[in-house]
């Protein structure tokens, strides 16, 4: 699927992962420039979807940086685009927006992570190797999100969903309390401390949990982010 | 839309078939058709759902379809469809039903359940239906040899056609606009023109003057099709004044919609303008003035922020807390907004669940802006979390920093008094709080109350 060119070898420790940029504002654009520094190697920048999808493809980030709100189809529109051809680029998403539903809408697209704008730059800059290496990042918020929106799974369901598949769709008591962590504020090195794991397993029950969240056929996941808005 | 319409112009012509008369036939056999068909062959029996085919259709895909679901030559399904609708009426109601049932290549939902799931379209499908049943029964009523046997297929297609009009997705009702323009009569009567309007008025008259002719007719006529003719002739006119009439009112109504439409987003605007002037203006303002003493620009940034989003991602009008929270989220979006403005810090609030507040919630809530307010002023950090979950037996409050911290065991006295409040509001009320902190460490405030049955 990658071009020969592709400059994106598996990254091996903390190498400065090349990043792709994608919001339609030049302001944000540049800020976002100037947190990562040279923490990380900007390969490119995009103000739509038609453009972002061309030079993505073109250039195979490792990391895009993703606006939710885009012209020309909204963020979902280019990880659609070029997951179809390039599976293996990972993408953040950036918005100032935190809106359950754009938040679940992004994730569910397939990015590996969630941040607001307001995300301070060394905040940033580990997001981004984190997802560069292949892990997930939650944000207090999205991780409240999360434990809404499977809320419940304890008590036996009301009726028969369809295609309810308890693999993707409840949580383990583990993974809840990390994420419940996670909403605490708690870094995943405390996180580890605090329920005596190392680092590596909370990575992996975040990422159980993104997969989760990605696969889950549960009905009330979209609608539960819908019907928010009207809380 | 007109892209969709154009590349299926262009495949029409590109395949090299000069369009028919009657496009749903099977056109006469030419090398351009057949080098679709063996691309579809090849593939053998398809084993994928029963799908309306999209790039070997001639009207709905149908044919196309079956026959590649069935690994055969589409032009035989076509040919036999053929005979089937010339020879009993019935072969026209399966391709109807077929044609709304069979889901399109590419889309997610057949006509049929775009059409149910629509309560304004189920309402006009019962009215159709009243009135296919009653063209029926009334030309079988009137004894008329042989009208009956073709009334019924008659109506039922009509109404099944106009449904597939109504339900059919955008793209493809651009492709039936295609091929009805190349039917003559259908092409002149749809296309807006002046020749097509005295054509409709035409009709639309001589339809009126039949039914006029059947009703006034009653008067000398004793058989026993009296009542049969009175119905007759009342359909005739009215289908007869909606054919002249029909598009001027449709249109009437169109632009009143699109006039009402017009005026709400006016009025949007003006909502929109009048906020941002109120208070993002002001704000900015006040920015300005306030240039050289960071933490009041970042408050008041903040505080902005706050108010827009609330405003723009909960539909909730500025200052709207004020009139005091009923529920567990809107308490501690109160405190999250009180502390921030307060103490210029940042303030990360996270509620899983909501409740209403009762007593013993608001005293937790009470306890826990006073830890917030605790960590935003001894911590030394500038974020607090702040995580709140409502569960079915107990709402639990967290307030986490990650600033100096202190030796729980080793307070002063004029500090001590904060965590005793914050103990003593917890204990009084059946809830129950910890407290960890170390120095370096940070602290965390743990604060659980029971929820009443």
């Amino acid at each position: 699927m990658r071009g020969p060119e592709a400059g994106g070898a598996p990254v091996v420790g903390k190498r400065r992962p090349t990043v792709f940029l994608v919001d339609d504002h030049l302001l944000v654009r540049s800020g976002v420039r100037a947190e990562l520094g040279d923490t990380v190697e900007v390969v490119g920048e995009a103000d739509e979807v038609d453009a972002a999808v061309e030079m993505i493809r073109e250039r195979s980030p490792e990391v895009v940086l993703l606006d939710v709100h885009l012209p020309g189809g909204g963020g979902h529109a280019v990880i659609d685009a070029v997951s179809e051809t390039h599976p293996d680029i990972r993408f953040l998403a950036l918005s100032v927006s935190d809106a359950a539903e754009d938040v679940i809408a992004i994730i569910r697209a397939g990015a590996r992570g969630y941040v607001t704008k307001t995300i301070s730059g060394p905040e940033l800059i580990d997001a981004v190797h984190r997802v560069a290496d292949g892990d997930a990042v939650f944000s207090p918020k999205l991780a409240g999100f999360v434990l809404d929106a499977f809320a419940g799974d304890d008590e036996p369901q009301p009726c028969p969903q369809p295609r309810f598949d308890p693999e993707f769709d409840q949580l383990t008591p583990r993974e809840r309390e990390t994420l419940r962590l996670i909403a605490r504020g708690y870094a995943y090195k405390e996180i580890a401390r605090e329920l005596s794991i190392s680092t590596k397993t909370v990575e992996s029950h975040v990422s159980a949990v993104l997969r989760k969240l990605q696969l889950s056929s549960r009905y009330q996941l979209t609608r539960w982010a819908t019907e928010r808005r009207l809380l | 839309m007109v892209d969709v319409n154009r590349s299926w112009e262009d495949t029409w012509i590109a395949e090299g078939t000069t369009p028919h008369p009657l496009p749903w036939l099977p056109p006469p056999p030419d090398p351009g058709a057949s080098r679709v068909v063996p691309r579809r062959r090849h593939r053998g029996r398809g084993n994928g759902p029963l799908r309306r085919t999209r790039d070997n259709q001639y009207l709905a895909g149908v044919c196309g379809g079956i026959g590649e679901r069935l690994g055969i030559d589409p032009t035989v399904v076509r040919v036999i469809t053929v005979l089937l609708v010339l020879g009993a009426g019935t072969g026209l109601l399966v391709y109807i039903a077929a044609w709304l049932i069979m889901t399109r290549q590419g889309e997610d939902r057949s006509i049929a359940k775009r059409i149910t799931s629509d309560p304004g379209e189920m309402r006009l499908a019962m009215v159709v239906g009243t009135l296919v049943i009653a063209v029926i029964v009334g030309v079988a009523a009137s004894g008329l040899p042989g009208a009956s046997n073709l009334a019924w297929p008659v109506a039922i297609s009509a109404a099944g056609l106009l449904f597939v009009w109504r339900g059919s997705s955008v793209e493809e009702r651009s492709e039936l606009r295609h091929v009805l323009g190349q039917v003559p009569l259908a092409a002149e009567l749809t296309s807006g023109s002046r020749r097509s309007s005295v054509l409709r008025i035409a009709l639309g008259v001589v339809l009126v003057a039949i039914g006029v002719e059947g009703l006034g007719g009653l008067v000398t006529t004793r058989s026993s099709w009296v009542a049969t003719r009175g119905f007759l002739g009342v359909l005739a006119v009215i289908v007869g004044f909606a054919i002249v009439f029909g598009p001027t009112w449709l249109r009437t109504v169109r632009s009143l919609t699109e006039e009402r439409r017009e005026r709400v987003r006016s009025q949007e605007r003006a909502d929109m303008a009048a906020h941002v002037h109120d208070s993002v203006l002001q704000t900015l303002a006040l920015i300005q003035k306030a240039a050289d003493d960071p933490r009041e620009v970042s408050r008041l940034a903040r505080a902005q922020e706050r108010e827009l989003r609330s405003w723009l991602f909960e539909d909730r009008p500025p200052g709207s807390f004020d009139d005091g929270a009923t529920t567990v989220a809107v308490a501690t979006a109160i405190i999250e907004q009180e502390v921030e403005d307060d103490h210029g810090v940042d303030v990360d609030a996270v509620v899983v669940g909501d409740c209403p507040l009762t007593e013993d919630l608001q005293s937790l809530l009470a306890a826990g802006r006073e830890a917030a307010v605790n960590a935003a002023k001894w911590s030394g950090t500038t974020t607090i979390s702040l995580f709140v979950e409502v569960e079915p037996n107990s709402v639990s409050l967290f307030v986490h920093d990650r600033g100096c911290g202190f030796d729980p065991d080793a307070v002063p006295d004029d500090r001590r008094g904060i965590t005793d409040s914050i103990r003593d509001r917890m204990t009084r009320h059946g809830g129950t709080a910890v407290i960890r902190s170390a120095p370096g460490k940070g602290t965390e405030v743990e604060l659980v109350m029971a929820r009443q049955p």
